[in-house]
């Protein structure tokens, strides 16, 4: 028996104890531990291999070392341009969406008629925004013959139809649109969180004749900061992350003005079968994503505000 | 003052009311152009009120394609969204469990990698998973899209372990005291007070897993095994020609399940999100 057991066994019932608690532990999270190395440690490891090898799944990979990586950084213009197109796609939509779920977030934490009614209709978009039911009718709304140009034509302002989705200057509007659209989710959180402002604050304010803007900027802004951080991360995690839309409303066209990575990394996959290259590109928007998300908690400490607990 | 704050409260509602018609229009539109005439829906496109309101696409649209109606892609959604969420409901609780109730060795230091996975874009490893579940020859069935969901996604583990931590710890020590192991206070003193959490996390999964689109496209290639999802999009595409009114049809049926689980159980939605932030 190993030393520490005999250790221990002089407390008796207290090891048996410790056993069972470790054997029934493991037992219960063994779902989620199985599926953590299965589903994802495994894979990874599978990406980081394929990544330095060409693959196309009826064949056996070969060995190439760092060319697919060497061609993504040297040689290939699609990759820059899906870079970019992301790069402009979230920094738009992520502000956007997390401004709207603000502003509404500020109208419903008002004490009024309706309010809880209101929440819930603003969340729908948020529910139904990832669909592709919602996708294809997006591509219809915005269409040459859909209901944008349909209203501004029949309204004067506009003399003829215009292709929002393939125009090359508008397109990745269409799918910015569509992503400020869902702005549910973070406005409730956002709603969460002002719950949490002490309302003594904002008394304190009203007392010192402080005007709507400067308690908003002075109080609300800074009290909320952690949470407005916490959706600033998820949502630029996940809007790096955005497939289905492009795909289905404007399949990267025109002139791979909308070529998302994910999209591009999905052609690469599955339509041209270089699954050694999709998984070094796979490998790249990770480390991207990394750099992005480690610059925003970088930033954290100049502009969230973490209250010190007990310090009130 | 009164008459001030009566001014105050119409141009409060009122700006709520016009904003959320405007955004509320597309859902609209949808559900309209889904009643019109063929000929009507792209002229005048933006009017709301059909001319006649007409169940023609609804009829053409169920016919489906290849033989196959829609209410075989909806059977196969359902079939393939609740095993889903069972599956995910009955490993997230017990993991869940394990991670809050039970003291054992590692627990802090698995619970944080756990937590650090919900910050890992999932989409990244999509390539080694179709490659993985290539070689095991599971293209082409459910397997992909349903096992995965038996492994207690991080998501809902932490959603269902912070309501856990919320139930006194003190049932356990009466239950213990009472000759209950571990595994019996889990099924007698947690489950059954969990279902506030349980009902949000199931929600969340039938409608993530109802909506999914990367994973159909990826695995399924025969048409009768198709989801709704997969289908519409296949409705749609660009190079077939399309019956628009019957896919805006197909689209408001898709959305159905959606609405109808949501207004429900809006509360617990609100909820859950609210005091989790889940779902991006």
């Amino acid at each position: 028996m190993r030393p520490y057991f005999r250790l221990f066994s002089a407390i008796g019932g207290k090891v048996k104890r410790k056993e069972y608690d470790n054997l029934a532990g493991y037992i219960f999270i063994m779902p989620w531990l199985f599926g953590f190395l299965a589903f994802m440690i495994v894979p990874m490891i599978m990406s980081l291999y394929l990544s330095l090898t060409r693959y196309n799944v009826l064949s056996s990979p070969t060995w190439v070392g760092l060319e697919n990586y060497i061609k993504i950084f040297t040689k290939d213009p699609r990759f820059v341009q899906s870079l970019k197109v992301t790069g402009v796609y979230v920094a738009t939509a992520v502000p956007l969406r997390l401004t709207f779920a603000l502003f509404l977030a500020v109208l419903f934490s008002q004490k009024r008629m309706l309010v809880g009614f209101y929440r819930t209709i603003y969340y729908v978009p948020s529910l139904i925004g990832g669909s592709v039911a919602v996708a294809v009718m997006w591509r219809q709304l915005f269409g040459v013959y859909g209901a944008l140009n349909s209203f501004l034509t029949s309204s004067g302002i506009m003399e003829s139809n215009f292709g929002w989705i393939t125009n090359p200057r508008t397109a990745l509007w269409s799918l910015i649109v569509l992503a400020a659209w869902q702005f549910g989710s973070p406005m409730l959180i956002f709603l969460a969180g002002l719950k949490q402002i002490p309302a003594s604050l904002y008394e304190v304010a009203a007392i010192d004749g402080a005007n709507w803007w400067q308690t908003f900027t002075r109080i609300t802004i800074p009290m909320l900061s952690p949470v407005i951080f916490f959706n600033l991360v998820m949502q630029t995690i996940n809007n790096f992350m955005m497939f289905t839309q492009a795909y289905i409303i404007t399949e990267g066209h025109p002139f791979d003005r909308t070529l998302v990575y994910i999209l591009y990394l999905f052609q690469r996959g599955f339509t041209y079968n270089q699954m050694g290259y999709a998984c070094a590109l796979a490998w790249v928007l990770l480390v991207v994503v990394g750099i992005v998300t480690a610059l925003i908690f970088k930033s954290s400490p100049h502009w969230v505000y973490y209250e010190s607990k007990g310090d009130l | 003052m009164k008459t001030r704050r009566i001014a105050g409260s119409i141009l409060y509602h009122g700006f709520i009311l016009a904003f959320g018609f405007l955004m509320f229009y597309p859902v609209l539109w949808l559900i309209a152009s889904s009643l019109k005439e063929h000929s009507e829906i792209f002229r005048e496109a933006h009017i709301l009120i059909p001319e006649t309101i007409r169940l023609d696409n609804y009829v053409q649209g169920w016919r489906g394609f290849g033989g196959n109606t829609f209410g075989l892609f909806f059977k196969n959604s359902f079939i393939v969204s609740g095993i889903s969420t069972f599956g995910q409901l009955a490993s997230a609780s017990l993991a869940a469990y394990g991670f809050t109730r039970v003291k054992f060795y590692g627990r802090k230091f698995w619970f944080a990698v756990m937590i650090a996975t919900l910050l890992l874009p999932g989409q990244v490893l999509r390539i080694p998973q179709y490659v993985l579940f290539n070689q095991l020859g599971w293209i082409d069935t459910y397997l992909p899209l349903i096992l995965p969901h038996f492994f207690a996604g991080p998501f809902f583990v932490f959603l269902i372990a912070q309501f856990i931590r919320g139930i006194p710890s003190e049932l356990d020590e009466a239950a213990t005291i009472d000759g209950c192991g571990k595994y019996a206070i889990f099924f007698k003193i947690i489950l059954p007070n969990i279902k506030p959490p349980i009902i949000t996390a199931g929600i969340f999964s039938f409608y993530w897993t109802w909506q999914d689109f990367f994973g159909p496209l990826l695995y399924i290639q025969t048409v009768e095994k198709y989801t709704a999802a997969l289908a519409l999009q296949l409705f749609s595409d660009p190079n077939s020609v399309t019956n628009w009114g019957a896919m805006f049809a197909m689209a408001v049926l898709s959305l159905v399940p959606v609405f109808i689980i949501f207004i429900t159980f809006q509360r617990h939605l609100v909820e859950g999100i609210s005091t989790t932030g889940l779902k991006g």
